[in-house]
Order: structure tokens, then sequence, then C-alpha cells
């Protein structure tokens, strides 16, 4: 399967990146390399075989609520970008 | 011998015996990685913290209280928080932070008397292979500097061959342990996924990452595996079942331990000098007395596919955090939010992971799911299924680790060429099994080849018995690059 930079454009979206006119042309072409790999896959015949999503047999790790000492507001703050006493500060919306 | 020469084991009963303190270490491992600046192997260091905490274990040691690691100088790959000492993930997007929490393995090296040193250099955000994908700083092979370390681990691999702390931390996702250990001639586990808490790790892909040591030899490996290991209630897949005591089966020697040579493995392209090497270890082993079949791993050739989609997907999620706004870079500029978290996005990540982050949105998004991370979930559980079946036929899954030797810096650009690299451990992370790389000879040109060894869940203690044995048969222990 080929995709268009159009498609490329739209998956950055998606993830909140903003690429320049040369990345979408590169990446293009370096993400169309790596989906033709991929198809190796489908020489597979997977009917009937159950996704795995993860490695291991541990399956609702339950703990009790307990109320723990966590971060004070002060270091949970102290990392970012901007803040003021009591919480983060963000550009507005709209 | 030198004091930076040591490995774990040594510099502990030297400690002990009291004729050195770990002081004394912890500033010849300084002086040593100021001697040896060329190999460029660490992002931060904390001499200061460091010395600090080496006079507490001195002072345990003087009391008579010594924890197993007390006093020994350890590096920790920039991956995993230490509270206090900035943290980075090799990313622009986290050049300034400063953790408020440790990793828990971190703590728990702390309370097993280990002296953090600094933090090792790492492809950004664990996407790599060749630790090039880093603006913060490459590092250099010990044995030859023109080379790669490897990676994604590239800095605790080179910071230990080139004895600039006696151990060092790594994470392993599809190789990022093994792959380096076996470019730069030293040892590197993967445990089996679960083990080691990843709590406090920089996530890449959770359902592949996990925490390993890298050092000198086995019997270190096992030593830094029993302060590492053991259930976190803090991570929701730690393992509940009890860690054992790693070193206990290691003087066992290889009788009675079924080695499997998976075929598979040798018809991925292999360098001849790979080829060479491995076979002559494998040789040797065969003499001393192992018994050595051949086993199939069918769908080996598949792993790579599976895992460019199954890590991108789970990382295009985990990634979605770093947004500007509780920590890292934000830029300035923007007026608006969505503006503000596509340019922080955009400036602070680097290329590998801005391409990993769009495959998996791809891989993950409407109409393509089915095709791409559905399929490659059931090759998983195929590739899962293909061990299941060939651990029943031996204990120890031994092959090379990766196709080539390391290759020159900056000589392979083409991301697809790179990916192929890990073809030989990605299978592991995709099985959770426990895996691991140990120096087995040297290419032509002089660089480090590596042995992987592979065992069942939670088979540790088979996997490091066959390293120790094939260890002492080889003899590298100890052989050192010239820096």
């Amino acid at each position: 399967m080929q995709i268009g930079p159009e498609k490329v454009v739209e998956m950055a979206r998606l993830a909140r990146l903003e690429l320049e006119p040369e990345e979408v042309e590169a990446l293009t072409g370096e993400l169309n390399s790596i989906l033709e790999y991929v198809d190796k896959l489908q020489q597979l015949d997977t009917t009937g075989v159950e996704p795995v999503s993860h490695a291991l047999s541990v399956v609702n790790a339950f703990r009790e609520d307990e109320v723990a000492p966590s971060l004070s507001r002060e270091e949970a703050l102290a990392n970012a970008p901007e803040a003021n006493d009591e919480a983060f500060v963000v550009p507005k919306v709209f | 011998m030198d004091i930076h020469n040591q490995t774990i084991a040594q510099l502990a009963e030297n400690l002990a015996a009291g004729g050195l303190s770990s002081r004394q270490a912890t500033e010849a491992v300084f002086a040593r990685i100021e001697a040896t600046g060329q190999v460029n192997a660490f992002i931060t260091l904390d001499r200061e913290g460091a010395l600090a905490a080496a006079d507490e274990a001195d002072r345990r040691l003087a009391a008579g209280d010594a924890p197993p690691l007390c006093g020994v100088p350890i590096a920790v790959k920039d991956l995993l928080c230490t509270r206090g000492l900035r943290t980075t993930g090799g990313s622009r997007i986290l050049e300034n932070f400063v953790p408020p929490y440790s990793a828990t393995v971190v703590e728990k090296l702390r309370q097993a008397g280990a002296v953090i040193i600094g933090k090792t250099t790492m492809d950004e955000f664990a996407m790599g292979s060749s630790n090039e994908h880093c603006h913060l700083a490459v590092p250099r092979n010990p044995w030859n500097l023109d080379y790669t370390c490897g990676g994604s681990s590239g800095g605790s691999a080179a910071a230990v061959a080139a004895d600039q702390c006696m151990a060092a931390l790594g994470t392993d996702t599809g190789g990022s342990i093994r792959q380096p250990a076996s470019n730069c001639g030293v040892v590197g586990v993967k445990p089996t996924y679960g083990r080691v808490s990843r709590y406090g790790v920089l996530a890449f892909a959770s359902s592949l990452d996990q925490v390993g040591p890298v050092t000198k030899d086995v019997r270190d490996a096992a030593l830094m595996l029993n302060a590492m290991c053991g259930h976190d209630p803090r991570d929701s897949t730690s393992l509940r079942e009890p860690a054992p005591d790693f070193t206990a089966e290691l003087g066992r020697g290889l009788s009675g331990l079924r080695l499997g040579l998976p075929r598979e493995y040798f018809e991925v392209g292999l360098d001849e000098d790979v080829k060479t090497t491995v076979m002559a270890a494998i040789t040797r082993l065969e003499k001393a007395g192992a018994d050595i079949r051949e086993i199939s791993l069918p769908r080996t050739e598949y792993g790579v596919a599976a895992y460019y989609l199954i890590a991108p997907a789970e990382a295009s999620s985990n990634l979605s955090r770093y947004d500007g706004v509780r920590f890292g870079y934000r830029d300035r500029q923007a007026r608006e939010l969505l503006e503000m978290y596509q340019r922080s996005r955009s400036q602070g990540f680097g290329r590998e992971v801005k391409r990993r982050i769009i495959i998996g949105t791809y891989a993950l998004s409407s109409g393509y799911y089915d095709a791409y991370y559905r399929k490659a979930s059931q090759v998983r559980a195929l590739i899962i299924d293909d061990y299941r079946r060939a651990l029943e036929q031996c204990d120890v899954i031994i092959s090379p680790v990766t196709p080539t030797p390391a290759w020159p810096l900056g000589t392979k650009s083409d991301p697809l060429s790179m990916y192929l690299t890990d073809i030989l451990t990605i299978p592991t992370n995709l099985s959770g099994l426990p895996g691991m790389s140990l120096p087995c000879g040297f290419s032509a040109a002089g660089l480090p080849v590596g042995l992987q060894l592979q065992a069942a869940h939670c088979r540790e203690d088979l996997m490091l018995r066959a390293a120790a044995a094939a260890e002492e048969q080889l003899a590298l222990a100890g052989k050192r690059p010239q820096l």
C-alpha cells in the first residue's frame, strides 16, 4: 500500500506535529519503503490467530486503594515551562 | 590492576577488605572518564552526588553494614528518571527536565549501595541502533573510535567497555541492550518482561520495554539482577514471581543443558566474520561437552515487520504526553494552545522519533488498523508459538546477536537498513523472554562479536549458567580495548 504526501500531513496533524515541506517529502519516501517492507506480514496466514498485545500472562493487577504520599504542588510544578503559584499556565485555547 | 578495571565482584571484595574506599574507586572512575573522554558516553555526570554517595557507602562499609553493591560506581541510561538529576531521554524536548522522583530500579540500586555516577547517552527515546539519533552526545566505539557503539543503550555499553564505570543500566525494546553490548564486547542482559519495574522509565513501547544490566562479566550481571528485580506495585506489568539468587547456578557448567541452534538465524544474510566467530565459539562449547542441537524458529524473518508496526504504535501513544504543558520544551512564540502543542513537539522531537510517531499513528488509524496493527499482533502470537515449540527441545537458544559487527559512524542513513540490523534481537522482545549478549570473539577488523543466549520465561538461571560456562571456555572476560 503506497501513501501520498497528503496522508503524511494528515497523520502528522493527528499526532500534533507540524512538518516542513522538505520533511513531508522525505518522510513520504521513507514511510513507503517501510510500509512496503512490512507488507511481508501478508505472506503469513493468520486466520483464526488471536492477536497478542502483551507477552505477559498478568491480568487485572489489583491493589488496595490506599492513600499514599505523592508529589507536593511545588514539586509537580517545578518542571513546568510556565506556572503560577497553583497551576500550569498555557496559551489561550482559541 | 587499576581500580577502574575491576569488576563489581572484585571491587566489592576489595572494599570489604578495607584496603580501598568507595571514594577512591569513585574518583578513579571519574579520572578514567576524563582520560578517555573521546568515547563520549555520558550526557550528564554527577561527581558531587556520586562522591557524597561514596562517602555514605564508606561509612556503611566501616560499620560492617554493607549491602551487596555498596560503594560500587554505576552509570544509568538517560532514559531512567533520577530524582534531582537531569534526565533527557536523549531528546531536546526533555533537555532541561529534572525528575522529582527516581525510577524504582534506580532506587533499588541505591538501596543496594550503588554509587550513581551519571547518565549515559542513547538514541532519542531509545529509538535507534547506532546511538546517532541524539543531539546531546554521540558515543564512539571504544574498540575503534570511527565505529558506532550500537544503540540505543550505546553510552552504557561504551562506558562499561571503556572501564568508565563497573556496570551500567540499559533498556532493551528490540535489542537496545544486547546489540550495543555485542558491538562493544561487554555482557548485556534483557531480563524476562516484567522482572524489572518500568516505573520511572520514560516509556517507548510499553509491551516491549525492559531494563537490564550491562556488565564486564556474567557474574556481575547476576549481581546486578539480584539488586534490580522484584515486584513493584507501581508497575502493573511487574511480575509477582519472586526473583531467585541469580548467582546460584553460575558454577554448574554445561552438563545436562540442551543448547538450541536456530537454523533461521543463520539464513538472514550474516556477515562472514560474524558467522565464523560465532560458529567457532559454538564448536568450542561442543568440544567442552555441550549438547547442541538444531532447532527452528520459522517466523524469525517476520519479527522486524511486526515490531516496526507494534513499537511505533505504542510509541505514538506514549509520546503524546510531551506537549509542552507540564514539563519539557515549549515553543514560546505560539499564541494558541494547538499551535503550542504542534510547534513544541515539532521542534522538540528529532527526525527518527517523528518518523516513528507517524508510522504508529498510521498503523492505528481508522481503516488501516486491521491491516497493520492487528496483523502485526497476530504475527506476534505466531512468533511466541515458535519459541514455545523450540523451548520444548532445548533449554537455552544460542545464536549471533546481530548480522554484522559495528559499522562506521555515519554510514547507515536509510531507516529501513538500520531497522533490519535488529532482526535477531527483536523476536525476544515480542515474546517477553530473557536474552543476553556475551562476548565471543572479534572480527578480522578487531571489532567485538557477541553470542546471543535466550531462554524460557523466567529462566534467566539457565541462560546465565550457560553464559558463565561459555565465558569460561572462551576466556575473553577481562579483554579490554586500548584507549
